[in-house]
C-alpha cells in the first residue's frame, strides 16, 4: 500500500555486482518505502536472483559501483547476519536442508539473536514452542515441522511456508521473497500468499521476485520492475503484470533497446 | 633393532600372560595357548602392510604397556558422570579388570563377567569365544586372546527382548597400563537386546587398549550395538569386533571415535544365513594430532542380506581419519541390497582424511550403491544461517554440529545421545 507519511525503508543507486568476474548487475537503481510491496519480475537468468542475495549479502557476489542503504544505513558495509539484525530477510529460492539440525531448534536460534540485537526478550524453549505453534497456524502447517531437520524431506511447498514461517518470526523491516510461488499448489499458494499479505504492514516493506504472474492474483503489488539483462528496464503499476503474462518480456527489451538507440 | 616389526616388543607385552590364573575350562586354555604361540609367529604391522598403510602405530611400541597388577579401587562417584540411567545393568572394568562393585544386573538375562560365568554357559561358549574374532593373522586379536581373562558375558535367551540396554563401561585410569577387554554376546533366536561398549579416562594419561569383542546373532535376533571411544586423548586404542548374522537376523550399530592418540577399530560384519541385515553407522570426531581408522567389512555370503553404511569423520587440528569400508558380495549372494556412504568434513587446511570404499562383488542380481566425499562446509548452507542472523563462527559451528549429530542421533539410548550431543556441540565450538 502507498502511505502519504511513509519513510524510505530501501535505496538502491547505480548498483553493480559481479560473481567469478562476470558482471551480472549493470546498474540497478529501486526505492522501496514503508508500507510499500514492490515485485521484481523477468526471465529467467535476468539477474533477479542475484539481485536478492546481493542485498542479503552473499559473500560470492561482489559489488562493484553504486549504494545500496536501509532506513538511511550504509548496506553494504555489513555482514549478512549484521543486515539479517537490521530487518532483511531475504526467503529463498532453494531453501537449503540442514540434517542433524532441528527446525525447532533453528528457527529459536535466529529468533533469539535478532531479539537480542533489538533489546528484546529471547525465550525459552517452551516459551517458544508456544508462540511458533501460533505462528504456524498462520501458514496452516504442521506442527510436526517442529521436530524434524531444517527443510530436511520437506516437499516444495512446505519449504516455502517454513521459508515465511521465518519471516513472521523475525519480522524484517524488508522482506524479499524470491520464487516463493515456484513449486507451490495453489491451495499452499493462497496460504503463503495469505501469511504475506498478514505480514505485510505500515511499517515494513517487501519485494516479490517472480517470474510468474500468478502469486500476483494473491499479493498485489504497488509497483512492477521488469528485470533483464542485469537491469531494471521498465516500471509500472501492479497492471504491468497482468500485461507481462499476455504479452511475455520480448516487447519490454525490443521497447528498451530502442529506447536505448534513440538517445545514443 | 627395529622395535616397529621385531619380536621384542611383542615378547614384552606378553611378559605377565604367564602370571594370567589359569581356567577350569582345558579348552579355554588351550585357546589362550595358542594365541601366544600366534602372537610368537606374528609381528607388529608397519605401513608396508596395505592394511595399515595410513596408519602408523610405531608410536604404541615405544612404550612398555602391561596389564595392572593392582586395579584401582574407584568409588562410585569416580564414574558417576559415565552412568546411563536407563541401563539395565552394568559391568564396569577398570584398567580391565572387572570391579564388581561398580556392576549391576537389574535384567534377567546373564550379565556377566567371563571368568566367572563362562563356567555356567562353557556349552554355549566353546563354540562362539574366540572363533569369531579370529587371531591366526591379527596380532592384536592375538593378544587379546592370550590375556583373555575378564570380560563381559551377554546370554540373551530365546524370544527374550532386554528392556534396558545393557551398559559396558571400560575405565582407564592408569598411565601405561595395558588392558584387553573382552566381550561375548550371544543373542540367541528370536531375542533382542541393546549393548553399550563405553570407553571412558579418569585422566589424560598413555595408555593401551586392546579390546576384542565378538556377537552373535540366531536366526531373528535382534541386536543393537552402540560403541563409544572416547579415550585420553594420549591413549592407543586398537579394537576388533566380529559380529555373525544367522537367518534374518538384524544388527545396527552406531560407533563414535572422540578419543585416543591414535585409535583403530576393525568391524567385520558376516551374514552368514540368508535375508540377514545390518546398518552400520560411524562418527570419527578428532583434532590436534589424533588418529582415528576405522576398517569395517561387510560380507555378504548368502542371499536377500541388506546392508546400510553411513560413516562420518570431522577433522579439526591436523588430526588424520581413515575409513576403509569392505563390501564384498560373494558368489550366490544373489539379491543383496547394500549402500554405503562415507561423508568428511575437513575444519582445517592440515586436517587429513583417507577414504576408500572396497567393494568387492561376485554376484550378478546385486544392488550395491556407494559414494564419498571429502569437503568443507557448504558455503550456501553457511550463508543461510547468516541470512537469519546467526555470526560466521555460530552458523559454522552449527553446521559442523549437525555433521555429526546426524549419526549421535541414530543411539537408541536417550542419555547417551544427549551427551554426546554435548560433548560434540562443545568440540564444535570454536
Ligand atoms: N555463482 C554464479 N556463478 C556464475 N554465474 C552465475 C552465478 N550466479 C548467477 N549467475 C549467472 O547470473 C545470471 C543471473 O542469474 P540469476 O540471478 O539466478 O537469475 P534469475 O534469478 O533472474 O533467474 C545467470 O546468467 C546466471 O547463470
Ligand atoms: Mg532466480
Amino acid at each position: 500500500m502507498i502511505y502519504q507519511d511513509s519513510t524510505t525503508v530501501l535505496e538502491v543507486r547505480g548498483l553493480r555486482a559481479s560473481v567469478n568476474g562476470i558482471e551480472i548487475l549493470k546498474g540497478i537503481d529501486l526505492t522501496v518505502r514503508t508500507g510499500e510491496v514492490h515485485a521484481i519480475m523477468g526471465p529467467n537468468g535476468s539477474g533477479k536472483s542475484t539481485f536478492a542475495k546481493v542485498l542479503a549479502g552473499h559473500p560470492a557476489y561482489a559489488v562493484t559501483a553504486g549504494t545500496v542503504s536501509l532506513e538511511g544505513r550504509n548496506l553494504l558495509e555489513l555482514a549478512p547476519e549484521a543486515r539479517a539484525r537490521a530487518g532483511v530477510f531475504l526467503g529463498f529460492q532453494y531453501p537449503i536442508e540442514i540434517p542433524g539440525v532441528a527446525n525447532s531448534q533453528f528457527l529459536r536460534l535466529a529468533y533469539n539473536t535478532v531479539q537480542a540485537q533489538r533489546g528484546s526478550d529471547e525465550l525459552d524453549p517452551l516459551e517458544f514452542d508456544d508462540f511458533v505453534r501460533e505462528k504456524m497456524k498462520l501458514l496452516e502447517m504442521n506442527p510436526d515441522f517442529l521436530d524434524r531437520s531444517v527443510n530436511e524431506g520437506f516437499s516444495g511447498g512446505e519449504k516455502k511456508r517454513n521459508e515465511i514461517l521465518q519471516m513472521a518470526l523475525l519480522e524484517p523491516r524488508l522482506g524479499i521473497l524470491d520464487e516463493t510461488d515456484s513449486g507451490l499448489d495453489i491451495d499452499a499458494l493462497r496460504v503463503v500468499a495469505g501469511g504475506v499479505n498478514q505480514l505485510a504492514g505500515k511499517d515494513n516493506a517487501t519485494v516479490l521476485v517472480t517470474h510468474y504472474q500468478r502469486l500476483l492474483n494473491y499479493i498485489v503489488p504497488d509497483y512492477v520492475h521488469v528485470m533483464d539483462g542485469g537491469r531494471i528496464i521498465k516500471t509500472g503499476g501492479s497492471e504491468l503484470a497482468l500485461e507481462l503474462e499476455s504479452r511475455g518480456y520480448d516487447w519490454v527489451s525490443a521497447e528498451y533497446k530502442n529506447a536505448a538507440r534513440a538517445t545514443a | 633393532m627395529n622395535t616397529a616389526t621385531g619380536s621384542g616388543y611383542l615378547e614384552s607385552l606378553l611378559r605377565e600372560q604367564p602370571a594370567l590364573p589359569a581356567s577350569p575350562l582345558a579348552w579355554l586354555n588351550r585357546l589362550r595357548a595358542n594365541a601366544v604361540e600366534r602372537v610368537g609367529a606374528l609381528t607388529v604391522p608397519s605401513a608396508r602392510d596395505e592394511d595399515w598403510r595410513f596408519t602408523d602405530i610405531s608410536p604404541l611400541t615405544k612404550m612398555p604397556f602391561q596389564p595392572v597388577t593392582r586395579a584401582a579401587k574407584l568409588e562410585a562417584a569416580a564414574i558417576e558422570r559415565f552412568t546411563l540411567p536407563e541401563a539395565g545393568a552394568r559391568l564396569a572394568f577398570v584398567d580391565g579388570v572387572f570391579a564388581p562393585e561398580l556392576s549391576y544386573n537389574r535384567t534377567a538375562v546373564t550379565v556377566a563377567n567371563l571368568a566367572t560365568g563362562a563356567g555356567r554357559h562353557a556349552a554355549l561358549l566353546e563354540p562362539h569365544l574366540g572363533r569369531h574374532a579370529g587371531f591366526a593373522d591379527n596380532v592384536f586379536a592375538a593378544l587379546n586372546t592370550a590375556f583373555l581373562h575378564d570380560g563381559a558375558l551377554i546370554v540373551v535367551p530365546r524370544d527374550v527382548a532386554v528392556a534396558g540396554p545393557l551398559h559396558l563401561l571400560f575405565i582407564a585410569t592408569q598411565p601405561e597400563a595395558a588392558s584387553y577387554p573382552r566381550c561375548l554376546v550371544a543373542a540367541q533366536a528370536g531375542s533382542a537386546v541393546t549393548v553399550i561398549e563405553d570407553f571412558v579416562a579418569l585422566q589424560e594419561a598413555a595408555y593401551f587398549t586392546n579390546a576384542v569383542s565378538e556377537i552373535v546373532l540366531s536366526d531373528n535376533a535382534s541386536v543393537s550395538h552402540v560403541r563409544v571411544q572416547r579415550d585420553s586423548g594420549a591413549a592407543f586404542h586398537i579394537a576388533n569386533c566380529a559380529v555373525s548374522l544367522a537367518h534374518a537376523s538384524r544388527y545396527r550399530s552406531v560407533s563414535v571415535a572422540l578419543g585416543g592418540r591414535i585409535s583403530r577399530y576393525n568391524l567385520n560384519v558376516l551374514q552368514a544365513a540368508e535375508g540377514a541385515q545390518c546398518a552400520i553407522d560411524g562418527l570419527a570426531l578428532i583434532t590436534g594430532r589424533q588418529l582415528a581408522d576405522s576398517h569395517t567389512c561387510i560380507d555378504h555370503a548368502w542371499p536377500n542380506g541388506v546392508s546400510r553404511q553411513l560413516h562420518k569423520c570431522i577433522v579439526d587440528g591436523s588430526a588424520h581419519a581413515v575409513f576403509n569400508g569392505k563390501i564384498l558380495v560373494r558368489p550366490g549372494a544373489q539379491r543383496t541390497d547394500s549402500s554405503q556412504s562415507s561423508r568428511n568434513l575437513l575444519l582445517t587446511g592440515k586436517a587429513r582424511v583417507d577414504t576408500k570404499p572396497q567393494l568387492e562383488i561376485f554376484a550378478d542380481d546385486v544392488k550395491c550403491a556407494h559414494g564419498a566425499t571429502v569437503g568443507q562446509l557448504d558455503a550456501e548452507e553457511v550463508f543461510y544461517l547468516r541470512s537469519r542472523g546467526l555470526s560466521d563462527a555460530a552458523a559454522r559451528n552449527l553446521l559442523t554440529y549437525a555433521f555429526g549429530a546426524e549419526i549421535i542421533d541414530r543411539i537408541p539410548v536417550a542419555s547417551l545421545k544427549q551427551r554426546l550431543e554435548s560433548i560434540v556441540l562443545a568440540q564444535t565450538n570454536h
